[in-house]
């Protein structure tokens, strides 16, 4: 990984033949082809998704090479990042030549006969939304998109990680990846969420604990009792902010809670096919004595509705506490109980940034020292593939219900699926959104980034369900806070930011 | 894709932690569904002055004319976390750059940096700050060298060695096309296929 490291302890350890194996030994194992002579392993793909961001080049680019798919029917193409979210899109899209891409992708995909989810499409939504609700993403299966959010979908026991364009290229044409072993860790998190505590905080309370950088090189596997407590959606939230940890990926064993999920779908196994893979899926969980590069261990217990201050998901503080100052060594590393993979110095990759602290506040326009709670926004976002399921709809609209968004605060809501969509409208949670002054769209990654379309505004404070707080990443100079859906519907409401445990308990 | 043995370059420093894919080509600046023209999207929020324009903020390293030519950026731990746009490999090496020296990277940025004849090269931070002070005395002179097969990099007469992945590094330095590498296995990837197909056949 990067850096390379030396082999490591676990690797020792599963050389002797003797010992457990981890979940991430399991299915690494399971699609090893073979080792290169390079160092590399070659690891068969099961399935890959595309999106017409990244997906259309590959497709434009592998057929410019006269190069042919070899497995057609396992490979899915999703339109999500560039389409409109208005509810009378077309191919012509808000972003310049979005219609590029789109077409681009949809030629692409049916000249090489690949599973579409176009636009028009009742399925349509976000790739890593529309995987698991499709029961394309499976337990003991690898998966793989040009798209750094694919880690998301490890949240079901799959083996899911993003890639390169050119990656999703070789993975196309020759149905495997040439990939270093990564190494493995777990965390382990323990005790109880307090009521108006979500996936979305445990995620940002560890990155905040250990760095941006914290899983660097590792498939990070989330268990402990808070995690097997948690539904699907919230683990699959848990598992999409991985790669804001710099992990390879993240994974949760598959359990009862996945099983079910899973049975029904679409995609899903029937009949004898079911019988077998759920016997398969009960072997997949690490071993009691298996052996972790790293392992962490948070006790949820302590951890309070997560918002970000700063310009990387590590610049993150508790709804009640102060914006740290720049000049601070809030990133810590106490939670560790084996640090073999993260040395203190990774672990704490800001720590010694300065320099780095105090140019965020000063891009976020925040004094150090200043309470985070009360701070004025102008936005309020609730969508993307990290918190935009049926559950984080119903959490948003229990908070919304009854209450109004600020005036003149612009607040909007972008379901993660069409599917997700039409159960909210079946539940009547879109009349809960639009009475209380927020917007309804239809699916797709909408503001999460801005792609020189919809933005909003320059210099804009948003607070965000979404994953990524970097500069100008919702637009010009724009400023996002990132939280729960509980936290952002609180602060749509009061129009500063807004612990929601209070509006949650009345 | 181009080989990658050694290279003397001219180094620019850009010592922030955790630059992300975003910083290195905003969404905005994808324009095209190419890999060509992005260059000048390159660290578009920081290099120009106000979004969308091409006005210089001049203070900007790549915009100060002794780093115009640079071919190494030095930069703070996680470089490249983020998004896994490959257009931001794409648009750096139009540019003109050909290694990141930075204490670590986003794994996806690194593969994809690998696959397109760029070299992310791991040193510890204080090797970083130590070389990007002897560079800034005189940035066109002070140039630093890099032998890849040597694994080494060489500035103000210190050697610095350096670890890569050995599958990155005969990536790099014979410039291979990893499809065309890979599907020299070809029978052994079927066969591996049509076991599978009979092994968990609810997949297929």
């Amino acid at each position: 990984m990067w850096p390379p490291r030396s082999s490591s302890a676990a690797q020792k350890h599963r050389s002797t033949g003797l010992m457990g194996l981890t979940l991430f030994d399991k299915l690494w194992q399971e699609h090893l082809v073979e080792q290169q002579p390079d160092g590399t392993d070659l690891i068969y793909i099961d399935r890959v998704f595309l999106h017409e961001r990244t997906g259309s080049i590959a497709l434009s680019s592998l057929a410019a090479a006269g190069r042919r798919v070899f497995c057609p029917q396992q490979v899915f193409c999703c339109m999500d990042h560039i389409v409109d979210t208005y509810p009378d899109r077309s191919d012509d899209t808000t972003m310049p030549s979005g219609r590029d891409f789109i077409v681009a992708t949809r030629e692409g995909a049916q000249a090489a006969g690949l599973n579409l989810f176009d636009l028009d499409d009742p399925r349509q939504g976000i790739v890593h939304v529309v995987s698991p609700e499709q029961g394309i993403a499976q337990p003991g299966l690898t998966l793989v998109c040009p798209d750094s959010h694919t880690c998301t979908q490890g949240a079901l026991g799959a083996l899911a990680w993003g890639i390169g364009s050119s990656e999703a290229e070789h993975a196309l044409v020759t149905k495997t990846l040439r990939v270093k072993r990564p190494r493995s860790m777990r965390v382990r998190f323990t005790g109880e969420l307090q009521p108006g505590v979500t996936a979305k905080d445990m995620i940002l309370y560890l990155i905040g604990r250990h760095g941006a950088a914290g899983g660097s090189g590792c498939a990070v596997e989330f268990s402990g009792p808070a995690v097997q407590a948690l539904d699907m959606e919230a683990r699959m939230t848990l598992c999409n902010m991985a790669v804001e940890f710099s992990a390879f990926t993240g994974l949760i064993a598959p359990d009862a809670a996945t099983l079910a999920y899973l049975q029904g779908r679409p995609y899903a196994p029937r009949g004898e096919h079911w019988t077998a893979a759920e016997a398969y899926w009960r072997t997949l969980y690490s071993d009691a004595d298996a052996v972790f590069d790293a392992e962490l261990e948070v006790d949820c217990g302590n951890i309070q509705p997560q918002v970000t201050w700063g310009t990387s998901p590590q610049h993150v503080v508790d709804v009640t506490a102060r914006v740290p100052a720049a000049v601070s060594t809030d990133v810590v590393s106490t939670d560790a109980v084996s640090t073999d993979a993260v040395s203190a110095d990774d672990a704490s990759t800001d720590a010694g940034d300065a320099a780095g602290r105090a140019r965020a506040l000063d891009y976020m326009g925040l004094e150090a020292g200043a309470a985070i709670a009360g701070t004025p926004i102008d936005c309020a976002f609730i969508g993307s593939c990290t918190n935009a399921r049926i559950s984080d709809l119903r959490l948003a609209a229990a908070v919304l219900r009854g209450r109004r968004v600020r005036p003149g605060l612009r607040a909007i809501c972008v379901p993660g699926s069409m599917q997700v969509r039409a159960q909210a409208e079946r539940e009547g949670l879109d009349q809960v959104f639009r009475a209380a002054g927020f917007e309804w769209r239809a699916s797709g990654c909408s503001m999460c980034f801005y792609a020189g379309g919809e933005h909003f505004g320059f210099q804009q404070r948003v607070v965000s369900t979404t994953n990524r707080n970097f500069e100008s990443r919702q637009g010009p100079q724009t400023r996002t806070h990132l939280a729960s859906p509980a936290t952002v519907a609180a602060s749509a409401v009061t129009g500063v930011i807004t612990d929601p445990r209070e509006m949650l308990s009345q | 894709m181009e080989k990658f043995e050694q290279l003397h370059g001219v180094a620019a420093p850009l010592l922030r932690a955790n630059v992300d894919t975003d910083a290195i080509i905003p969404s905005r600046e994808m324009k095209r569904v190419s890999k060509q023209g992005l260059g000048e999207g390159l660290f578009a929020g920081w290099r120009y002055i106000g979004e969308g324009t091409r006005e210089e903020a001049p203070a900007f390293v790549l915009n100060r004319p002794e780093y115009r030519g640079a071919s190494i950026i030095l930069s703070g731990p996680n470089f490249g976390c983020g998004s896994s746009r490959e257009h931001a490999v794409w648009a750096l090496r139009e540019f003109g750059i050909r290694a990141i020296i930075a204490p670590g990277f986003g794994a996806i940025f690194a593969n994809n940096c690998v696959r397109n004849g760029l070299l992310p090269l791991v040193l510890d931070a204080s090797q970083i700050e130590t070389i990007a002070r002897w560079v800034e005395q005189n940035p066109a002179v002070n140039r630093v060298l890099i032998d890849l097969p040597a694994q080494r990099v060489t500035a103000d007469g210190q050697h610095y060695a350096f670890d890569i992945e050995a599958g990155a590094r005969q990536m790099l330095v014979e410039g291979l096309d990893a499809i065309a590498l890979t599907q020299t296995r070809q029978p052994v990837i079927e066969a591996f296929h049509e076991a599978r197909r009979r092994q968990r056949p609810w997949l297929y």
